[in-house]
């Protein structure tokens, strides 16, 4: 029995489906992000787990307890908003202390829990400020702090740093993926930046259109992506017209190159395919190992110091990838003719 | 005046530096000699006065004859009302525009509801004393309809349109709309994630309201009370159309000074109007410091 | 949302709706009964033929236009110029225009009478003519928040600083920019403005009443004194003005949206 379960959850408004036959299972303590662009579905999910929006169908479920028709001041969750939506009239203290109040916990209690709080999030001192006096990055630690101070059983983040600077965003979410393990509260995080999404989760959850495409590790989703969409939202990816020629082999054609890609194919012989390639798959020369080879002209050539990267022409589709710089191989003049050379089996077969 | 003045500033701005500065100033020139004429020279003159002798000594005895029964007890009146008013339109208007904005109404009723504010709100003055003597005098319509169709007598009730009572229900007829006005852009600025957020941390919506959305309304509410309090203090015109010079507020004691000296001193008029002055100056200093506080937590 | 709250809120609404409809309500009818016995338009008749009231209303219409154009000349240029050359004079502008809504109207005919009566230096109470400038300027006055807020939003939406330097590369002087370029984009913005001030001006007393003008609202007031029904119609009139007017903003603010050419 997952610590958080979310079974064939439904929601529609009007006739709009907005999400589709949701089914997650989260374990205690993990971290999980609903990753996805605007509109897919992935905000709805949270705010239904969190009571603001009721399913049409399917139930939640939390340690055991059914939720579904509770209301949202009963499910013991914490929430952060993106516009941190801190209580303008009340300080910082009294902010991060609103759940203990509300709870009737005693004060000397509840100021002990709020110091404690304040420094877990790195600002033991602005206690006495009130939300205007600070900046957006010390506005949403606060509101994670007052989300956390009533311990509660999951927390719950939509799109907490899309309002914030880059810089912010990236020490930030570091900062909140410390504390949550540090914690060890279950967490549900929504976001449509996929770097965000891979670089902190323990499981994401790919959405698209209402259904969840794919849940997996990171490393999971990146390199075996089930879907075309999958493969194009997370990370970069290259891709390539292909004739399959042998089924049984895997052998393909890109133009004229012949490649094979060590692995049976279920397509019939003739079909065109779309193969995908991560840029990091990709080499420059004819690397040992590296069989399948494709002849390429030199598009753009980006030197960035210690990567080099470089857009290249294969029959028609622009291919990127990114090689180490070494002191003693010049990067590539753009027009020249090279080949490129990537593994077979790294090559991702796309459903169209 | 103003465009020969301006037309001849720009030739020579450019060539000689040392005269630029002034004649920048010359654009506000035609501004500043009508505000000066119209609107400071005249209210100074009168505030000045209040302190002055007929001869024109200084003096503390015009502001002395402020304390005399007759006069103490216009401007008590005149408080009465505005602050009864300012009450009653602060609390009637909050009511209504929470009622269309959060109460589950369709949504066309708020901007039907704007619309007739933002009217309402300028038909005051003598139409307005004549809409509500047609509907609530001794003939009104619903005076009348209260007699025929449920057999009361609004007026053996100790009722009377013509009196404290009576100004009051009329007053609040502009009152309350530029309540509406006022804290509609205010209740938008709740912000529902707000709501949401203190839900999340267990509030109910009772627990919401007491320390979140009314502590945050507060100064719109305090600084908007200031402000009804000086539109009724000032107002004039409908009180008279309505009750001739009965009801003696103080706007309408200044007037009938202003006519025809009934004080015996014109000296005193002078210290009533810096009296009013004082008033409406304070309550509007009030209401703007608390406006910009609220903008600061409302933004 | 619980029932109970919309239940509630339906009888609010009810109640304000009540309050505010029933004095129009009344006003119409009461209007109505000049005849004894039915309902005519008889009251309407009497004022619309009353040689007095086309003369204090067609006073007030005049003065009403005169005073628009007197704001518009004083506002407008000093707005675009505080926007362009003096920004930091803006918030004195701004106190300035808010002083008529601090200052009762009272006290600032008060001031006008005590000032500008015979004896002093600018006698313009001596005369009718000099008393009707008194109360044009007296009007403009008591309009200048409205008129000022009204043209410095209209001239927040556009970038006057580069339309003026433009202008002025290609050889325009101050009156042609400002006649040519800044007054037709803020067209809409001054016509709300104008607006606001008609409503103003037709239905004021306290300063027409006091300069002894005959203007729309003493006659409004003497009506009220003495006669039964007229008054009534009298308010029905100004009413139907004064929403027309709002009518007309909310019009040309629509008008603006629509028109808006981006620069």
């Amino acid at each position: 029995m997952a610590y958080l379960d979310l079974a064939n959850l439904e929601k529609s408004f009007g006739p709009t489906r907005v999400v589709r036959d949701f089914t997650l299972a989260v374990g205690k303590g993990e971290f999980v992000s609903l990753l996805g662009p605007s509109g897919c579905g992935k905000t709805t999910v949270l705010r239904m787990v969190a009571g603001f929006e009721a399913p049409t169908a399917g139930s939640i479920r939390i340690d055991g307890q059914p939720v579904t028709d509770l209301p949202p001041n009963r499910r013991q969750i914490g929430m952060v908003f993106q516009a941190y939506a801190l209580f303008p009239n009340l300080t910082v203290a009294e902010n991060v202390a609103f759940g203990l109040k509300v709870q009737g916990v005693a004060r000397a209690e509840r100021e002990a829990r709020v110091t404690e709080m304040l420094r877990l999030i790195g600002l033991p001192d602005l206690g006495g400020r009130y939300p205007f006096q600070l900046s957006g990055g010390q506005q949403q630690r606060v509101a994670l702090a007052r989300a956390l101070a009533p311990r509660p059983r999951v927390l719950l983040l939509d799109e907490p740093l899309s309002a914030l600077d880059a810089k912010v965003r990236v020490s930030l979410r570091s900062e909140i993926r410390a504390i949550q393990r540090d914690l060890g509260i279950t967490t549900i995080f929504v976001t449509h930046d996929q770097e965000e999404a891979m670089s902190i989760s323990d499981r994401i959850v790919v959405m698209n259109g209402g259904i969840a495409e794919q849940v997996g590790a990171p490393f999971q989703i990146y390199n075996r992506p089930a879907t075309r969409f999958v493969a194009q939202f997370v990370g970069t990816l290259n891709t390539l017209a292909a004739r399959l020629l042998d089924p049984g082999q895997g052998t393909v054609a890109v133009g004229d190159a012949v490649l094979s890609l060590d692995r049976p194919l279920e397509r019939p012989a003739g079909s065109t395919v779309t193969l995908a390639l991560r840029p990091e798959a990709l080499r420059l020369g004819h690397v040992p190992g590296h069989d399948a080879v494709l002849p390429a002209r030199i598009a753009e050539v980006e030197f960035l110091g210690s990567v080099i990267r470089v857009r290249a022409e294969v029959g028609g589709n622009m291919l990127s990838l990114d090689t180490f710089n070494r002191a003693d191989a010049p990067p590539p003049a753009p027009g020249s003719l090279v080949q490129l050379s990537a593994a077979g089996r790294d090559f991702i077969l796309l459903d169209d | 005046m103003t465009d020969l003045s301006l037309a001849r500033a720009k030739p020579d701005a450019p060539r000689r530096e040392p005269l630029r500065l002034p004649l920048v100033w010359l654009g506000v020139l035609p501004f500043a000699a009508f505000a000066l004429l119209f609107l400071i020279w005249p209210t100074l003159h009168i505030v000045l006065g209040a302190f002055q002798t007929p001869e024109g000594g200084f003096t503390l005895r015009n502001l002395a004859g402020l304390f005399s029964p007759q006069i103490l007890g216009a401007f008590w009146i005149s408080i009465k009302v505005s602050v009864m008013t300012a009450a009653l339109g602060c609390l009637i208007g909050f009511v209504l525009a929470a009622a269309v904005m959060r109460g589950g109404l369709p949504r066309g009723l708020r901007d039907a509801m704007l619309t007739f504010s933002g009217v309402a709100s300028n038909f005051a003055g003598v139409p307005l004393a004549f809409a509500f003597i047609a509907t609530l005098g001794r003939l009104g319509l619903v005076t009348v309809l209260l007699r025929d169709w449920f057999g009361i007598n609004l007026y053996a009730t100790g009722f009377n349109l013509i009196s404290f009572a009576g100004l009051t229900l009329v007053y609040l007829y502009f009152q309350i709309p530029l309540m509406i006005l006022i804290v509609t852009p205010a209740l938008d600025g709740l912000r529902r994630e707000w709501r949401e957020a203190a839900a999340s941390l267990g509030a109910s919506g009772a627990q919401y309201w007491r320390m979140v959305a009314l502590p945050v309304l507060w100064p719109s509410f305090l600084g908007t009370f200031a402000l009804l309090f000086a539109n009724a203090f000032g107002a004039v015109a409908t009180a008279m159309a309505l009750t001739g010079s009965s009801l003696s507020i103080v706007p309408i004691i200044l007037f009938a000074q202003i006519r025809g000296d009934v004080l015996q001193d014109p000296h005193l008029g002078y210290a009533v109007a810096f009296g009013m002055i004082v008033l409406t100056g304070i309550a509007n200093l009030v209401y703007i410091v608390l406006r910009s506080r609220a903008e600061r937590w409302l933004k | 949302m619980i029932r109970s709250t919309r239940l509630w809120s339906w009888i609010a609404f009810a109640l304000g709706a009540a309050y505010f409809l029933l004095p129009l309500a009344g006003m119409f009818e009461f209007s109505l009964r000049a005849r004894r016995g039915e309902y005519s338009f008889q009251a309407y008749r009497n004022v619309l033929g009353d040689p007095q009231f086309l003369a204090t209303f067609g006073y007030s219409v005049l003065m009403a236009g005169f005073t628009i154009v007197l704001g518009v000349l004083i506002v407008a240029p000093t707005a675009f110029w505080v926007r362009l050359k003096l920004p930091g004079l803006r918030p004195v502008i701004e106190f300035v225009t808010l002083l008529p809504l601090v200052i009762p109207p009272i006290v600032i005919v008060f001031g006008y009478i005590r000032l500008y009566n015979t004896s002093s230096w600018l006698p313009l109470t001596g005369s009718a003519l000099g008393t009707d400038f008194l109360l044009m300027c007296g009007y403009a006055t008591l309009s200048l928040p409205y008129m000022y807020r009204a043209v410095d939003t209209g001239l927040r939406t556009i970038d006057i600083r580069t339309l003026t330097e433009a202008a002025q590369s290609l050889g325009a002087g101050w009156i042609t920019i400002l006649g040519r370029l800044i007054l037709p984009n803020v067209f809409v913005a001054v016509m709300s403005g104008a607006f606001l001030t008609f409503a103003i001006v037709i239905g004021e007393y306290v300063f027409a009443a006091l300069l002894n003008r005959p203007a729309f609202g003493p006659y409004m007031v003497w009506m009220g004194s003495n006669k039964a029904y007229e008054p009534a119609a009298l308010a029905v009139i100004a009413f139907s003005v004064t929403w027309a007017c709002m009518a007309l903003i909310q019009l040309a603010t629509r008008f603006q949206k629509f028109t808006k050419a981006s620069c």
